[in-house]
C-alpha cells in the first residue's frame, strides 16, 4: 500500500523541504512587514495611518490564491519582473514567498495591533514624561511588551501560514502538495494512503510549532 | 486623540506631522507612478483593456456574476453543511464521556491541522475512483467536501468556546431545578452560546468565500477567480485589469461581510441579552486555519478588543 513512498519519482523528504523554506522566508518577511504596518498604523501621521489601515483592510479581503497567483501572472508575466532573476523556478519559489509575506503581514500586523493594546498607558506616559520621541516609546517601551504578550497569536498566523504554504502550488511551486496532487493522479489505488502521508507531514509540522511557541508564550508572557 | 503612543498633538507636533503626511504622500506617489509607467509600459493601460467593465455588460452577465454566483454557492453551502456537523462535533467535544470526547477531540484537531488544500485535492480524487459524480459538477463537490471537513472542525470549536464562555452558574442553575444534561445544552446553554459566537461565526464565513478560490486555481471549479482566464482570453489580454476588477469583487463581499459581524458584536453587547461574551475568532483561527490545541481565548465584555 506505501510501496510508492519508495519511488524515486517522488521527492516527498524534498518537497515537504520546500514547504519549511517557504513558512521560513514568508515568516520572516511577514514580521518585517508586519513590524512596519503595525508602526504606520499607530503613528500620529495621518496619512501613514490610513495607508496602512487601507492596505490591512484591502489584503485581508482579499483571497491568497489571488495574492499568489497575481504574483506570479501579474507582476513576473505580464510586467516581467523576476527579483533578481534566475530560472522561472526560483523565481515563482520568490514570487510565492513575496505574496505569502504580503497576506501574512496583515495578519502579524493586526496581532500587533491587539498586543500594543495590553501595554497600560501609564508606561507610555512615564515614557513621554522623560522625553522619548514617538519612534522611542513604539521601539523600546511598547514593541518589546507587545511581542511577548502576542506570541500565542503569532504562532497561530505562523501555523496558519504553513499551511497556507500550498497554495503556492497554484502557481507551481514544488512543495507538499503539488506533489501530492501529481501522487494522487499516479497511484490511484492508494489515496487514502497519499492521503495519510501528506496530512501527517503537516500535522507533524504544525503540530510542535504551536505546542512549542505556546510553552514560549507562556513563560514570555509579561505577567500584570 | 489621545493615546497609548502620542499626547494630542501640539503646534509643533501639529507640523512635525504635516512636513510626515507630505514625505509619505510623495514616496506613495513615486511608488504609484512607477506601478503605472511600468503598466503603461507593458499596454496594460490602455482604454481598451479596461473600457469592457464599464462598457460591455456581456463581461459582467457571462463571467464576472456567474461566477461570484459559484463562489457563493459553494460559501453557501459549505457553511450550512458545516454549521451542525461543527455544533455536533463542538458539543461531542465537551461530553462527560471520554469515549465520546477523546475521539472527536483528535478528528477536530486533525482536520484543523491540515491545509484544506490538501483536503480538496483528496476528496477530488475521491470522488473520481469511488463515484459517478458528473465531471461537471465534481469541482463543485470536492471544494464544498474540503470546505466543509476543515470548517466544521473550526466552527466546533467556536461552538465549544462558546458554550465554555458562559457563567458556570448557569449549568449549576439547570441543574438545581432538575434539568438532564441534553435539556440543559438545548434550552440552556445553546441558545446562549449562539449569541455569543454569531460575530465569530460570520467572520469564519469570510475565510469560506475566499478559501473556495483555491478550487478555481486547482480544481478548474468555475468561481470568480477562475473566470480572469476566461476575460483575458476575450478581452485581449487585460490580465491586471482583470485581476483589480476580480480582487475588488472579493474585497466588497468579505468587506460586506466583516462589518456585518462587527455590527452584530456591537448589537449583541450593547442588547444585554447575552452575557457579554464573545468568542474571538482571531485566537481560533488566523485565516485558512488555525492552530493546534491551543486553548481557545473568550473575550469577556469589553476587553482587550482590537
Amino acid at each position: 500500500m506505501f510501496d510508492f513512498l519508495d519511488n524515486p519519482q517522488y521527492d516527498l523528504l524534498g518537497a515537504f523541504w520546500v514547504t519549511v523554506q517557504l513558512a521560513l522566508y514568508s515568516a520572516l518577511g511577514s514580521l518585517i512587514l508586519g513590524t512596519l504596518l503595525v508602526g504606520m498604523r499607530v503613528s500620529p501621521v495621518p496619512l501613514m495611518r490610513g495607508f496602512a489601515t487601507t492596505y490591512v483592510n484591502a489584503v485581508r479581503n482579499t483571497p491568497l490564491t489571488i495574492v499568489l497567483i497575481g504574483c506570479s501572472l501579474v507582476l513576473y508575466q505580464t510586467l516581467g519582473i523576476t527579483l533578481a532573476g534566475g530560472d522561472s523556478k526560483t523565481i515563482g519559489f520568490r514570487m510565492a514567498v513575496l505574496g505569502l509575506a504580503a497576506y501574512t503581514g496583515t495578519f502579524v500586523c493586526e496581532a500587533l495591533r491587539s498586543g500594543i493594546n495590553t501595554v497600560p498607558v501609564g508606561q507610555a506616559e512615564a515614557a513621554r514624561a522623560l522625553g522619548l520621541s514617538f519612534f522611542q516609546v513604539l521601539t523600546l517601551i511598547v514593541l518589546p511588551q507587545a511581542f511577548r504578550s502576542v506570541i500565542a497569536p503569532l504562532a497561530n498566523v505562523l501555523i496558519a501560514l504553513t499551511k497556507n504554504t500550498t497554495v503556492a502550488a497554484a502557481i507551481g511551486v514544488a512543495e507538499a502538495s503539488l506533489l501530492m496532487k501529481e501522487m494522487v493522479e499516479n497511484e490511484s489505488d492508494s489515496l487514502l494512503a497519499v492521503f495519510g502521508v501528506i496530512a501527517f507531514g503537516f500535522v507533524l509540522l504544525t503540530l510542535p510549532t504551536g505546542l512549542l511557541l505556546g510553552w514560549v508564550a507562556k513563560r514570555m508572557a509579561v505577567k500584570r | 486623540m489621545s493615546s497609548v503612543l502620542y499626547d494630542t498633538p501640539g503646534p509643533r507636533a501639529k507640523r512635525r506631522n504635516l512636513l510626515y503626511s507630505a514625505l509619505f504622500l510623495v514616496l506613495l506617489a513615486a511608488g504609484v507612478w512607477w506601478a503605472l509607467s511600468m503598466m503603461a509600459e507593458k499596454n496594460q493601460l490602455t482604454a481598451e483593456k479596461w473600457s469592457p467593465f464599464v462598457t460591455d455588460s456581456a463581461i459582467w452577465t457571462t463571467f464576472l456574476f456567474p461566477g461570484l454566483g459559484e463562489t457563493l454557492k459553494a460559501a453557501g453551502l459549505a457553511l450550512v453543511i458545516a454549521l451542525p456537523l461543527g455544533a455536533l462535533l463542538g458539543i461531542g467535544r465537551l461530553s462527560d464521556h471520554a469515549w465520546v470526547r477523546v475521539p472527536i477531540g483528535a478528528v477536530v484537531e486533525f482536520f484543523r491541522a491540515i491545509p484544506v488544500l490538501v483536503m480538496m485535492v483528496f476528496a477530488s480524487a475521491m470522488f473520481v475512483q469511488f463515484t459517478t459524480i458528473e465531471s461537471e459538477v465534481r469541482p463543485l463537490y470536492a471544494v464544498v467536501t474540503g470546505l466543509v471537513l476543515y470548517n466544521a472542525s473550526v466552527i466546533a470549536e467556536i461552538v465549544r468556546a462558546g458554550i465554555l464562555s458562559l457563567p458556570a452558574g448557569q449549568t449549576d442553575a439547570a441543574k438545581a431545578i432538575g434539568m438532564r444534561k441534553g435539556q440543559t445544552m438545548r434550552y440552556v446553554l445553546l441558545p446562549q452560546a449562539v449569541t455569543a459566537m454569531l460575530p465569530a461565526l460570520v467572520s469564519q464565513l469570510v475565510v469560506i468565500v475566499k478559501d473556495t478560490a483555491l478550487g478555481g486555481a486547482v480544481l478548474g471549479f468555475s468561481e470568480l477567480l477562475f473566470q480572469i482566464r476566461s476575460i483575458t482570453a476575450n478581452y485581449g489580454a487585460n490580465t491586471i485589469a482583470a485581476f483589480t476588477v476580480v480582487a475588488l469583487m472579493y474585497i466588497a463581499v468579505n468587506g460586506l461581510l466583516t462589518r456585518f459581524a462587527g455590527w452584530l458584536e456591537r448589537r449583541l453587547r450593547q442588547g444585554g441579552k447575552s452575557s457579554g461574551a464573545t468568542v474571538d475568532i482571531t485566537d481560533i483561527d488566523t485565516e485558512l486555519g488555525g492552530g493546534v490545541a491551543e486553548e481557545v481565548a473568550v473575550r469577556k465584555g469589553h476587553g482587550t478588543g482590537t
